[in-house]
């Protein structure tokens, strides 16, 4: 599962990295384009990249309020288990 | 310098410049030439016209020696000179009755020197015109103020004769045993009762009243009335209030002495006769000669202003035609005569890619005029410093003024602009990211770049407008990327967006939540989902968590560094396009290769163990790949540069892999050595150099000035002896170039460890703008969504949505975004160009009436 995220986001900013400056339209301001399109691809991927592997294994998970936690149960349809179940 | 003025043919080849056109137009400045050319007189007005038109060259000045005043074209520049005074003064009547100038469609051409002499007469003519109107109409209005005053004084004084008779009558009662002594009757002693009347500014009255009494001993009997009426100065246009006076009195002397005063104190005097009919049928004649004044008046109004009028379609063109007519004169003014006094000789600063347009320029010019000589373009080989040209359309102009604001390019050097439009507004977002904040951004600048040509035609005068207007495709873009960003960090208005469903579940059961208030989620458990990752952005949980500061700290700072380093090893990279297209590719050898080593070696380093952390430790492994055992990596970068150890925790490892610590060792040990090699390279290479040139370039002094042309052709050996001169380290001692790469040295080794730490504001700024956000939200807008009364609910969420709309633009926008701009320039100037940038050369500025025009508009 973890790997289909990666898949897809490298080929999104792939396209706009590698693939459009490749197509860009002939003129006098291809060069810009290319190196405008290289750039971005390049620069959002790296961002989504890092914010992806900084959650791929987190070292803490969050603190929560107890209201947070049972609004969150309700609003996100996360059914709290019913039986006492030995956590931790 | 002997073959300084040597000629080479000019690349005029279609292909050639096709070649030239296809290079990125922003990567590097555009290559000049020095021309020379040599112009027939008759042609040179036309044809300096022409280049004006075009705006591709920039001339230099020959005659420096020459006084302003001595120069060839004075007279002419004076003609323009006393035309554009015309000009001013028609402008200033034109303003004096209001009447709007405006803006002519077409930009008409310089005028022919046949039609320079229309033009003057015209504008003579008009100036004429103008000015006998305006005398003619002050004549006028004097005129008409005196009949005001006229009017004025037989009204009032009226009054005062009424008085007057009744206190007359008492005071000859008096009088009349003395009276009778002399054989006057009581008529009689009335009748030589002098008065004056007239009219005084209403400020000299007291002074005047003053003034009668002591020349008069208290004999003079002064009435006054203040008109209610103000006037207006006919000369000046000023408002005046003036008074009506009579001055009675005895005795011719005393009239004398009375009307002196009164031509000292500017006080008008009418004649007004002492009988009531005289003076009402006076009044009578005085109305209908105002009346009919007025009539005239109206008349000469109309038509001045139907005059004005049809001066103000015209004065625009007239203004831009001496305008271009004075730019051309000053132009001729830097041109050389030729000793035989047959051609002028102009030197001239060309971008190679516009050769041929000036070329036009010129022919075009000699045609204008019919000369049978045509005027021709010469390309000279020069060793002086070009001036710096970037071509750039109105996308890239707000990106190149950010680097010519810093220092503009040395000829030709790589040209940071290029890369600044997509990594300034990416860094801008790093600081910015907020979806919402990002948008409002987005909008305005989109708003600006749709409606840039109706804004654009509106010229301003407000300074901060056109900054704004200026950069408002820097704006967009930071708009955009801001959003990009903000989405990632999954920040609008301070709050997240679930889109992609949470990672994270709750498996508390009901007892366990209700008996702990603060509860924390357990990454190795159930809680996160199994093997599964929030696709983009951050997971929406975090934004809830109490704990979120220590996640988010730890990614940020981690990613600033990631990019920091990741910038500064591009700009490292750049200095090798400079070494290399400046034929000294020596230099990527004794300077790129020892800086770059060191930074990848020490920092990139640090920049993997981060990725390699993030992969290593997972919260269900066990020990030492457990979250209790992962180091921290800033810790283990210390301890590497200082050779320390930290003992790890029980039954966890010091190092992430094994041969960690001599990989470290290695790595900090040829990062040392890259030191002494940047120290020492570099000096010994020169000194080398120079040895070998001594022996054996002793008679080649010519070849120096050849290779600097940096032609494809020139060849390899000859490189290092260009660059030593073109840098005049020929003269420079060795103990200064040893000096200079030590500050050198020292500076960057120094720089990498500050300017990595300077990246940090990366995460600093951003942090700051999210808990801004974040606390504006709580104190602010909570408040009002919080309230549930029924009538104060809605109108406090008015109230505080109205502030938090406010605040939210004011501040997290503006000076948030004025702020994260700064840094964002920061980042650029200071950490990413030092690393490649020279910024020592001067802008090529083009005569361009195009560009003339736009200067005196403003």
């Amino acid at each position: 599962m973890g790997a289909l995220p990666f898949i897809i986001f490298t080929a999104i900013f792939g396209v706009i990295g590698i693939v459009l400056p490749i197509v860009a339209p002939k003129g006098p301001n291809r060069g810009i384009v290319q190196c405008v399109l290289i750039l971005t691809g390049a620069t959002c991927w790296l961002f989504w990249l890092c914010c992806y592997m900084a959650q791929m294994n987190p070292l803490i998970g969050p603190k929560l309020h107890q209201n947070t936690i049972l609004i969150m149960a309700r609003e996100w349809g996360n059914q709290l288990p019913v039986n006492p179940e030995p956590h931790h | 310098m002997a073959n300084k003025t040597q000629y080479r043919q000019i690349p005029t080849s279609e292909s050639q410049i096709k070649k030239r056109a296809k290079m990125n137009p922003l990567f590097r400045s555009e290559e000049i030439t020095l021309c020379q050319m040599f112009i027939q007189p008759e042609a040179a007005y036309t044809s300096v016209s022409e280049l004006g038109e075009t705006g591709a060259v920039q001339f230099r000045d020959l005659n420096t020696e020459v006084n302003a005043f001595q120069r060839k074209f004075v007279s002419e520049v004076r003609r323009c000179d006393e035309m554009q005074r015309k000009i001013r003064y028609v402008e200033a009547e034109l303003k004096k009755d209001g009447v709007k100038i405006r803006d002519c469609q077409e930009v008409p051409r310089a005028p022919n020197p046949r039609e320079i002499i229309d033009l003057e007469a015209k504008l003579e003519k008009t100036e004429n015109e103008i000015m006998e109107l305006s005398q003619n109409a002050i004549n006028l209005k004097t005129n008409y103020l005196e009949l005001i005053e006229l009017r004025h004084v037989l009204k009032k004084t009226q009054g005062f004769f009424y008085d007057e008779n009744v206190i007359s009558t008492e005071a000859m009662r008096n009088n009349m045993t003395q009276e009778d002594a002399t054989g006057q009757g009581a008529n009689q002693g009335r009748g030589r009762l002098g008065f004056i009347a007239g009219t005084i500014q209403r400020e000299r009255v007291p002074a005047f009243e003053r003034m009668l009494w002591r020349i008069s001993r208290g004999n003079v009997f002064l009435r006054q009335a203040e008109m209610d009426e103000t006037l207006e100065d006919p000369e000046t246009g000023n408002t005046l209030y003036k008074t009506v006076f009579v001055a009675f009195f005895q005795g011719e002397e005393l009239k004398n002495r009375i009307k002196k005063v009164c031509t000292g104190f500017h006080a008008s005097l009418y004649p007004c006769p002492s009988a009531n009919d005289e003076r009402e049928e006076m009044l009578k004649g005085v109305l209908t000669r105002l009346e009919d004044l007025n009539m005239v008046l109206n008349q000469t109004q109309d038509h001045r202003s139907r005059v004005l009028h049809n001066v103000s379609k015209e004065l625009p063109r007239w203004s831009i035609m001496v305008k271009k007519m004075k730019a051309i004169y000053h132009t001729m003014n830097l041109f050389n005569m030729d000793v035989t006094k047959k051609c002028l000789i102009g030197e001239c600063w060309v971008p190679v890619l516009d050769l041929h347009k000036v070329q036009k320029a010129l022919s075009d010019g000699s045609a204008a005029v019919g000369s049978t000589i045509p005027s021709f373009l010469n390309v000279i080989e020069t060793n002086e410093t070009k001036p710096t040209f970037n071509r750039t359309n109105k996308f890239t102009r707000g990106f190149q003024n950010l680097i010519d604001a810093y220092g503009v390019a040395s000829y030709q050097e790589v040209n940071p602009a290029l890369y600044t439009i997509i990594t300034f507004p990416f860094l801008f977002g790093i600081m910015f990211g907020d979806l919402g904040h990002g948008f409002i951004m987005f909008a305005f600048g989109f708003w600006m770049v749709s409606g840039e040509r109706k804004l654009g035609a509106k010229k301003s005068n407000n300074e901060i407008w056109n900054i704004f207007f200026g950069g408002r495709y820097i704006i967009l873009l930071m708009g955009i990327f801001s959003m990009y960003t903000g989405f990632t960090y999954n920040d609008v208005f301070s709050k997240s967006m679930n889109i992609f469903g949470s990672k994270w579940r709750i498996n508390y059961n009901e007892s366990t939540i209700m008996s702990n208030p603060l509860l924390q989620l357990d990454p190795s458990s159930n809680d996160l989902m199994e093997g599964e990752i929030y696709p983009w952005g951050l997971d929406p949980i975090w934004q809830l968590g109490t704990n979120k500061i220590i996640f988010l700290n730890s990614y940020k700072m981690k990613l600033s560094i990631i990019f920091g380093v990741v910038h500064m090893i591009f700009g490292v990279c750049m200095s090798t396009v400079n070494h290399n297209f400046f034929r000294r590719r020596v230099y990527i050898l004794l300077e790129f290769l020892p800086q770059i080593i060191f930074l990848v070696l020490l920092f990139a380093y640090m920049v993997f163990m981060m990725f390699f952390k993030w992969v290593l430790y997972n919260p269900k492994a066990i020990p030492p790949h457990s979250p209790g055992c992962a180091p921290s990596v800033l810790i283990m970068f210390i301890n590497m540069m200082l050779f320390k150890k930290s003992p790890p925790l029980h039954g966890c490892n010091e190092y992430m892999f094994t041969d960690q610590e001599l990989l470290q060792k290695i790595f900090v040990f040829i990062g040392l050595l890259c030191i002494p090699w940047m120290l020492l390279g570099k000096p010994l290479y020169i000194m080398c150099t120079r040895k070998n040139n001594n022996k054996v370039h002793n008679g080649h002094n010519g070849d120096v000035n050849q290779a600097m042309e940096m032609t494809p052709e020139t060849p390899e050996e000859l490189a290092p002896a260009a660059h030593s001169e073109s840098h005049g380290h020929e003269e420079e001692p060795l103990s200064e170039i040893f000096i200079h790469q030590a500050i050198h040295t020292i500076e960057y080794v120094l720089s990498t460890v500050s300017h990595t730490a300077s990246y940090l504001r990366l995460w600093a700024l951003s942090l700051a703008h999210a808990q801004l956000s974040e606390v504006l939200w709580n104190m602010v807008l909570a408040l009002g969504l919080k309230s549930d009364d029924p009538i104060k609910g809605p109108i406090m969420i008015t109230i505080m949505f109205a502030a938090w709309a406010c605040f939210t633009l004011a501040i997290l926008v503006m000076m948030e975004g004025l702020s994260a701009f700064l840094h964002t320039l920061r980042l650029h100037w200071v950490e990413f160009m030092s690393k490649f940038y020279e910024g020592l050369g001067y802008v090529f500025q083009p005569f361009s009436f195009k560009l003339i025009l736009d200067e005196t508009d403003e």
